[in-house]
């Protein structure tokens, strides 16, 4: 386990200790607060070089990522994948070592390959690697966005702040996550982050969607969802990825919705304090309901905006290779 | 022109029944004299053996040569060098060429283009036609070539019906149909064994199910057409238990495993570097524990190689793009001595799975003129033709993938420390390797 990611690569959470964690959640804390003043900068990156290459489409976590390197005074490289010579049957490594030879100091990717930004750490060790997620392997920084989200919602409830709350509200917290756990990275995850913050997680989907060893994972799965919802303090909800193959684990989109999606009707199982979580972009009417996605309890658009924080945080600490404790480059 | 007269002195003798000191004195491309301290002709070559054992040429089951269509990645040449340095007298070539050997021009090609290899080449045609899994090859034609064995590896024959077909025509005729167990509907996009690894990494899985089932089915179609059937790389410990069983009710069944499949599992994938994608899978820890005790047991006819070169261009891609295979000649028999247990292992059963096993299966005890190939693993007596290795157990190395006869680089194995190194190939009467350099 690693204990702290200053310094370091981001590709996985499987080796963050809940240390190296909260870290990231108090570093992202002390960001909320530039992103709400009028000019939203500060000189913590200033001359240093992002690559942001996404070779696969993403609009949302390509923008958050800029938005937060942006506002650490970083330059940002973003390499377009549709004009690249990717298209034209360029490796991974041609791409990488291309855009390292610009003089750069970290690179965000994202990669329809599960495992491609390891590949890339090894071919540019000198180059801090951020996986902005990577085929059904990792999505470091949604995981971590979402704890994030989560410790923001309770200790704005106890009257605290997060930071000084620690892992603390975490602690038997009920997080239910449901949908396609086998195809998504975000699961992977939302399990690490959570389970290390000590947090009880319990799936729910159909045994097509669970991977097949579920029964080795630190989860429980759930044998009856509506009565998993009653419990829930968290339910965080997956994008059915029927771009990856996952309509052929379903009989129908109409069947995985009335057995597993969270319709109206049974968003009124949820007790009212429970946070509703999707890390989007969301297929409304398929794994939740417009109604619900649009309603109180629903925590999605924040979870859009602690993106930014969280992202300056993981840079912060990655890129500039310090800690806000142990003083700053600037 | 002959080749000098070879005299290889104090080694162990490995003999399929027993082993003892002694000296071999090879002329004309035979065994001439086998006992203690031979009077060896003035101008004889001596080869020292001692510390050494002397047994048959290893026989590699499986290797894929890339001619025609891959040379950038091996040729027969290339491949016969790495061979010859591995300790091999002889390899068969598997069809998955481009084009593929399923015809009489193609199949006589790569035995024509053999015939001035370092190592004997034999020959395994297609199946099928362009191994398609669609239409039999002309298997009849490619028999009376000489060929022994057929496969469509790199595919396994996913078509029950044309499986059956194929080994009903095939059983007549005394050759071998040889199997790539793997039901693709189970495996198909998967790039390593599905278990707890593959989860964790989010890469589709390859489950062990995928081959077992049609390990199980082929059983089953040997039982009911009567032809003999050999299952190339078996990786699972249920795969390997199903032939025993089949073998045991006197069914015509033999099998091999592959060094890999002995010396590695799933957790080297967790690297994501692609040099550890193979199919079958590297699979779980239990299953090459279970793979080796088969082995040790005697169990398992021959260990092959799957000598799979890809360029590095093609083979460093994304873990799911990339292709399959990982090189094994040069390696194959210091892995295996590491699976039968060290300097301790029996050197009966090492030259059984390396050389007397594979060349049974692959028929090529005795010589071949059609093919073009002389006898192998044998007995080390007198009266042989020679085609010799002598193998150091204690001999240790590290493995460098730029040090290798190879043309492609793709080895699992760079940085390792192999025990065990063949000192010396003989092929044919010819020495054609000493000390790791190709004479």
């Amino acid at each position: 386990m690693i204990d702290s990611i200053a310094g370091g690569n981001l590709v996985s959470l499987a080796t963050l200790s809940q240390r190296a964690i909260v870290e990231v959640l108090d570093t992202a804390e002390s960001f909320v607060e530039v992103n709400s003043r009028s000019v939203k900068k500060v000189p913590a990156l200033k001359g240093k070089v992002i690559a942001s290459l996404f070779f696969e489409e993403s609009t949302r976590t390509r923008l958050s990522f800029e938005t937060a390197a942006k506002r650490l005074s970083a330059d940002v490289l973003s390499l377009a994948v549709a004009s690249s010579s990717v298209k034209k049957g360029e490796s991974l490594r041609d791409t990488i070592n291309t855009i390292d030879a610009l003089g750069i100091d970290a690179v965000v990717m994202r990669h329809s390959s599960s495992g491609a930004p390891v590949q890339v750490s090894r071919y540019v060790p000198h180059v801090r690697v951020i996986n902005a997620g990577d085929g059904q392997h990792q999505h470091p920084t949604q995981g971590l966005l979402d704890a994030f989200t989560v410790r923001q919602v309770l200790a704005a409830r106890a009257g605290t702040s997060g930071r000084e709350s620690g892992s603390e509200l975490f602690a038997w917290l009920n997080v239910l996550i449901v949908g396609d756990v086998r195809h998504s990275r975000v699961a992977r995850s939302d399990i690490e982050v959570y389970t290390r913050l000590g947090a009880r997680v319990t799936v729910a989907a159909p045994g097509t969607l669970l991977p097949p060893d579920i029964a080795q994972w630190p989860v429980t799965v759930a044998t009856n969802f509506d009565e998993a919802l009653a419990t829930a303090d968290v339910v965080g909800l997956l994008r059915l990825q029927k771009e990856r193959g996952s309509g052929a684990f379903v009989p129908s989109l109409g069947e995985f919705t009335s057995t597993f999606g969270l319709t109206s009707r049974r968003a009124k199982l949820l007790r009212p304090e429970t946070i509703i979580m999707h890390p989007g972009p969301m297929n409304r009417g398929v794994e939740i309901d417009s109604q619900v996605a649009d309603s109180s309890a629903a925590v999605i658009e924040q979870q859009v905006r602690n993106g930014v924080p969280v992202r300056m945080a993981v840079l912060y600490l990655t890129t500039a290779g310090t800690t806000l404790e142990s003083g700053s480059n600037d | 022109m002959t080749n000098p007269t070879l005299v290889i002195r104090g080694g162990l003798i490995v003999g399929p029944l027993e082993s003892f000191l002694g000296d071999v004195l090879i002329t004309d491309g035979r065994i001439v004299e086998v006992g203690p301290s031979i009077t060896a002709p003035s101008g004889a070559v001596e080869i020292d053996a001692v510390g050494s054992w002397v047994g048959p040429g290893f026989v590699d089951l499986h290797t894929h040569l890339r001619e025609p269509g891959k040379e950038s990645a091996e040729t027969i040449e290339t491949g016969a060098f790495a061979a010859a340095l591995g300790g091999y007298s002889a390899v068969v070539a598997m069809p998955n060429t481009e084009p593929s050997l399923d015809s009489v021009a193609m199949v006589g090609y790569v035995l024509e283009r053999g015939k001035s290899a370092a190592v004997d080449v034999a020959v395994a045609g297609a199946i099928t036609i362009g191994r398609q899994g669609e239409q039999m090859a002309p298997i009849a034609k490619l028999a009376a070539l000489g060929v022994r064995l057929f496969t469509d590896d790199g595919n396994g024959v996913q078509d029950a019906g044309l499986m059956r077909r194929a080994l009903t025509y095939a059983q007549p005729l005394g050759v071998t149909l040889a199997q790539h167990c793997e039901d693709e509907s189970l495996a198909q996009g998967g790039s390593m064994h599905e278990g707890a690894v593959s989860s964790k990494l989010g890469l589709t899985g390859r489950p062990a199910i995928a081959e077992e089932l049609m390990v199980m089915r082929d059983i089953e179609l040997v039982r009911l057409t009567g032809c003999s059937m050999h299952f190339l790389h078996l990786s699972t410990e249920r795969s390997i238990a199903l032939v025993i069983e089949a073998r045991a009710q006197g069914l015509p069944v033999t099998c091999e495993v592959a060094p890999h499949h002995l010396t590695l599992d799933e957790t080297a994938c967790e690297t994501f570097d692609s040099e550890f994608k193979v199919h079958p899978p590297l699979r779980t820890a239990a299953d090459v524990a279970a793979l080796r005790a088969a082995l040790r047991a005697g169990a398992i006819d021959a260990v092959a190689t799957d000598h799979a070169p890809h360029t590095p261009e093609s083979k460093d891609m994304a873990f799911d793009e990339a292709p399959p295979g990982m090189l094994g000649l040069e390696q194959a028999a210091g892995l295996t001595l590491e699976a039968l247990g060290g300097a301790e292992a029996d050197p009966q059963v090492f030259f059984n799975v390396l050389s007397r096993g594979p060349a049974r299966v692959a028929q090529m005890r005795e010589q071949d003129v059609r093919v073009g190939h002389s006898a192998h693993g044998g007995a080390v007596s007198v009266g042989e033709d020679a085609n010799l290795v002598i193998f150091d157990p204690n001999a240790s190395y590290v493995v460098d993938r730029d040090n290798l006869a190879s043309r492609a680089r793709n080895t699992p194995y760079h940085g390792r420390t192999i025990h065990g190194r063949a000192r010396a190939t003989i092929v044919r009467g010819r020495l054609v390797q000493l000390e790791g350099n190709l004479q």
